[in-house]
């Protein structure tokens, strides 16, 4: 019933809007009465009343606006002229239409208003004969609605309880005769079967149908409660881009608001002032939100539309689906609602085509016939939360996985460390489709990538789930509103950028001074360990080439998520979080790509925001960073030589052909670094190398495996082991030369083993030796582990050195 | 293509009786330029800048018009002038081209000059070739040349 009551009320809108055009028309219809264009006009309005009460089977509406119809077609076809008896008789008609929707309005319904006078008085103009009869009669009353409807057009909403009731009186005194109750139940019922062969009493009726008009009307309108605001008057059209101004605006206002309150805070001890800023923050902060409500949308204006396409794409591929939705009344930005339109199609479609199985197989896998597609919406946290779900036969994840590889989406390794819902997600991976054949309704070329794409260019994402055998739910996670976001700001040289929040995970602070080993270096790339996974630094100041101007030894860390990738943002300073309005750049400034746009701080200084996607992309194009991420995804389960994941590749003794290899797991590893051999000291039999403020043991790994050491070399290569849970403690392992870093499942082991290794491997086609790493320590000083023996028996790598 | 258009209401104005431009004037490195008046929204005295790393020098930065993020060229820098000195603040001159607000930062403002067509000249072959590129000509004027800048090729580029 909501749906009707909703469509009645969007009538009575637009009807009440279409009246009020047609009390102007039909006036300036009398000054210009072979006016074409109004003529046309009026037909329209009414031809829509008609048209649309006849659908809501308001009969009563419909018989009064049939006949003004008839007539109207003939003033429009030239058959007959205007003349004051034909605007009499238009304009009864336009006050029982208003009275009948006055009516409507009130009770729901068209309740006992009588309007065959009315007809009959339209007949008898359309049959020629109410002209002589009407004529003497007509004058006076009719005067009254027209002089009235100016009234009723200037001043259309505060108007119509006034105006009614001033036409009571004028009405009532004009048709004193014919002003009797005009209600009769038992009449009323039959009135629209009257209608159409009302015209034979038409003559008799006719004087009084003249003035009779007027008093439906009043009775109409002088009744109602006055204090309801009518349909009319509680909503206006207004054109959107008033809106978007507003909205504009509205955004200047709240960073004029940011400025004062900042002002206010820092400079003036004035009570007044401050209580004054304080209920302008209120106010702006309603007014934004007033403001920003007028943009709002209920989802249901998108999924009107989808029941058909379901109805329909379920005829096509021979699936009988429900439409279940959730929700519909939840609101979000306009502009926000068209930018999912076309991914949330897509999804419908994707669950009708590919989801939801045809009956025959739904009664064969025990569920009903009938497949249930859900959709619902929710607010949840300051996003729009949107999903798709279906019952059918869910997504397999070994299928996905199986298709993915098969199409190089991903590597068979990297599929074998993915959970299962991560596998899910590869259905978004751009040139992956899952349809099996590629049909009309999807397979075009529009994938799922393109929604996910669609998806978080407004700032939202999609993620799937799925259980095999029971359905598939897409869900989709989309901000209020795009004009207005929340940001950090953070310093970076002396200037400020704002992160948007939505890229933001985390912040971290690293004391580098007191845990030098907590930021390691992999190939040039500066790594973070973040719980056991490795991130990527990307220091702004580098990126953006200025000066950093933090203090040294601490690092601030912003963890950013953009493209399914984690990275950590070094910046100068954080600052605070604050809502900010983006405005464009300039057109000189597009080319430099890593801004999405600028905005007003609180202060009225200009600050960048900082484009995430394009920063991660540009930061971590290098390879020693791709490697890096792939780490960082894979880096859980051990395999066969419990060595980790990454390899670092190094080689030892001599040169060339007859240089051996040897790989140390990137795990331990937290630095390369080159030092001189000059630098290296001798403590006891034990040679050290004093780094960073450290005494390093050294193990030179050429003697310790019995290779050929080439020693006339100045320079050191040494890789540093530190071990975070003994706080960072240290140990050099010298080598040759660094040559790689390689992704360890693609090794393969041998069983060859020998002194102070794990075994060997062909990495780069050349047999690479896995060192022992606790072995080598070990045999570089047995003394170190002596009494941390419960240590190294909980972990095997665990190398801790005391007393250096 | 564009630098035509812009000059030639300015050739028209030449052929009519009155054949006069108003250029507001402006100083750069004691040099005298000029632009239309009405390609000029406003002027406004040193504003803070933010600096847009990755950038040229010419872009100065960017810099807050009433709530409206307007980019600031610096025309010393576009016009290969040596930097201007510390201390000394500039003038943001703000354009409006096709829809959009351009700051230019001069070193001072001088006056509104109704200058004679008559009196323009092409830009002099002594100029350096860069910079030859960003002026449409010179007017004579008394005692000073008159540096006529295009203000369409200033800002792009």
């Amino acid at each position: 019933m909501d749906g009707m009551d909703d469509i009645i009320s969007e009538f009575l809108v637009e009807s009440y809007e279409n009246l009020d055009q047609l009390d102007r028309d039909l006036v300036a219809l009398e000054q210009a009465p072979g006016s074409r264009e109004l003529l046309a006009s009026v037909f329209r309005t009414i031809h829509t009343i008609k048209g649309t009460s006849g659908f809501l089977a308001l009969s009563k509406l419909e018989s009064v606006a049939h006949v003004g119809e008839n007539l109207l077609a003939k003033l429009r076809d030239g058959v007959m002229a205007m003349d004051p008896v034909t605007a009499d008789a238009l304009l009864a008609m336009v006050d029982t239409i208003r009275a009948l929707l006055g009516n409507l309005e009130r009770d729901g319904a068209e309740g006992d208003l009588d309007v065959d006078p009315t007809v009959a008085q339209i007949k008898a103009v359309l049959d020629g004969t109410a002209k002589a009869a009407a004529a003497p009669a007509a004058p006076e009353p009719a005067a009254e609605p027209v002089v009235e409807a100016p009234v009723a057009v200037a001043a259309p909403a505060p108007a119509p309880a006034k105006r009614r009731r001033a036409a009571k009186p004028a009405a009532a005194k004009a048709a004193a005769p014919a002003a009797v109750e005009p209600v009769e139940t038992a009449h009323d019922e039959v009135a629209a079967d009257h209608a159409e062969d009302a015209h034979e009493p038409a003559p008799a009726a006719a004087p009084a149908a003249a003035a009779a008009p007027a008093v439906p009307a009043p009775r109409g309108g002088a009744d109602p409660d006055t204090h309801r605001r009518s349909a009319a008057d509680s909503s206006i059209r207004v054109d959107v881009d008033v809106l978007d101004d507003l909205m504009r605006l509205t955004g200047e206002l709240v960073l004029a608001r940011n400025q004062i309150l900042q002002q206010v805070g820092s400079l003036t001890d004035d009570l007044d002032l401050t209580r004054a800023a304080q209920r302008l923050n209120l106010i702006a902060g309603e007014l934004q939100e007033g403001v920003m409500k007028t943009r709002m949308q209920p989802i249901d204006a998108l999924w009107a539309k989808l029941p058909r396409v379901v109805r329909d794409l379920g005829a096509t591929c021979g699936r009988q689906v429900r439409l279940d939705m959730v929700g519909r009344e939840t609101e979000l930005d306009r502009t926000l609602l068209e930018a999912v339109k076309d991914p949330l199609t897509h999804l419908v479609r994707n669950a009708v085509d590919h989801g939801i199985e045809a009956p025959a197989d739904r009664v064969a896998a025990g569920k009903p016939r009938e497949g249930v597609l859900r959709l619902a919406a929710r607010h949840e946290s300051g996003q729009v939360v949107v999903e798709v779900s279906d019952d059918g036969k869910g997504i397999d994840p070994a299928v996905i996985g199986a298709s993915a590889v098969r199409k190089g989406v991903v590597t068979q390794a990297a599929l074998d460390r993915m959970s299962p819902t991560d596998v899910l997600q590869l259905i978004f991976a751009p040139g992956f489709s899952t349809a099996a054949a590629v049909t009309n309704v999807s397979g075009r070329g529009v994938g799922m990538d393109v929604v996910k794409t669609n998806v978080e260019a407004i700032g939202g994402t999609i993620e799937v789930e799925s259980v095999t055998g029971k359905g598939t739910t897409c869900r989709l996670r989309i901000p209020l509103t795009l004009a207005i976001m929340p940001a950090l700001t953070v310093t970076c040289g002396g200037e400020r950028y704002a992160v948007p929040q939505v890229n933001l995970q985390e912040l971290v602070a690293l004391d580098v001074d007191a845990d030098p080993g907590l930021v390691e270096d992999v190939g040039g790339a500066p790594v973070y360990r973040l719980r056991g996974e490795l991130l990527p630094l990307v220091h702004l100041s580098e990126v953006m080439g200025v000066r950093s101007e933090a203090a040294a030894g601490r690092l601030t860390v912003a963890v950013l998520a953009s493209e399914g990738r984690r990275f950590g943002l070094v910046v100068d300073r954080v600052l605070n979080t604050e809502e900010i309005v983006v405005k464009a750049l300039g057109n000189q400034l597009k080319s430099v790509g890593l801004f999405s746009g600028a905005t007003i701080l609180g202060d009225g200084a200009v600050a960048l925001i900082l484009d995430v996607q394009a920063l991660a992309r540009r930061a971590l194009r290098s390879l020693a960073a791709e490697r890096l991420d792939l780490s960082g995804s894979g880096q859980r389960d051990g395999d066969t030589t419990g060595t980790g994941e990454r390899l670092l590749v190094a080689g030892i003794g001599g040169s060339g052909e007859v240089k051996r290899q040897i790989a140390i797991p990137l795990d331990m590893v937290t630095r390369l670094e080159r030092v001189p051999a000059s630098t290296v000291e001798v403590v006891g039999s034990r040679e050290v190398v004093q780094y960073r403020g450290e005494i390093l043991p050294i193990i030179r790994l050429d003697r310790y495996l019995g290779a050929y050491a080439d020693a006339t070399r100045t320079d050191l290569e040494v890789v540093v082991y530190a071990d975070q849970r003994q706080g960072g403690r240290s140990v050099a392992i010298v080598v040759e030369e660094i040559v790689d870093v390689v992704d360890a499942s693609t090794v393969v082991h041998s069983d060859i083993d020998d002194h102070g290794l794990l075994g060997s491997a062909v990495i780069g086609d050349r047999v690479t030796e896995m060192l022992d790493v606790r072995a080598a320590i070990l045999s570089a000083d047995p003394s170190f582990f002596s009494h941390i023996e419960a240590d190294l028996a909980a972990d095997p790598y665990a190398s801790t050195l005391t007393e250096v | 293509m564009t630098t035509t258009t812009a000059v030639a209401p300015s050739r028209k104005a030449a052929a009519a009786a009155v054949p006069t431009t108003q250029l507001l004037t402006f100083e750069l490195a004691d040099h005298l330029y000029g632009i239309e008046v009405d390609q000029v929204q406003e002027v406004l005295r040193s504003q803070k800048v933010t600096r847009v790393p990755l950038h040229t020098d010419a872009i100065a930065g960017l810099i807050n018009l009433r709530g409206e993020v307007v980019t600031a060229i610096d025309l010393r820098a576009r016009l290969s002038l040596p930097a201007r000195p510390e201390g000394q603040d500039a003038v943001n001159i703000v354009v409006r081209l096709r829809g959009e607000s351009i700051s230019l930062l001069v070193d001072s403002i001088a006056d509104v000059l109704e200058v004679d067509d008559r009196s323009f000249e092409p830009v002099p072959d002594t100029l350096d070739g860069d910079v030859r590129e960003l002026l449409r000509g010179a007017y004579k004027t008394q005692g000073r040349l008159l540096l006529a800048l295009d203000v369409d090729r200033a800002v792009t580029g």
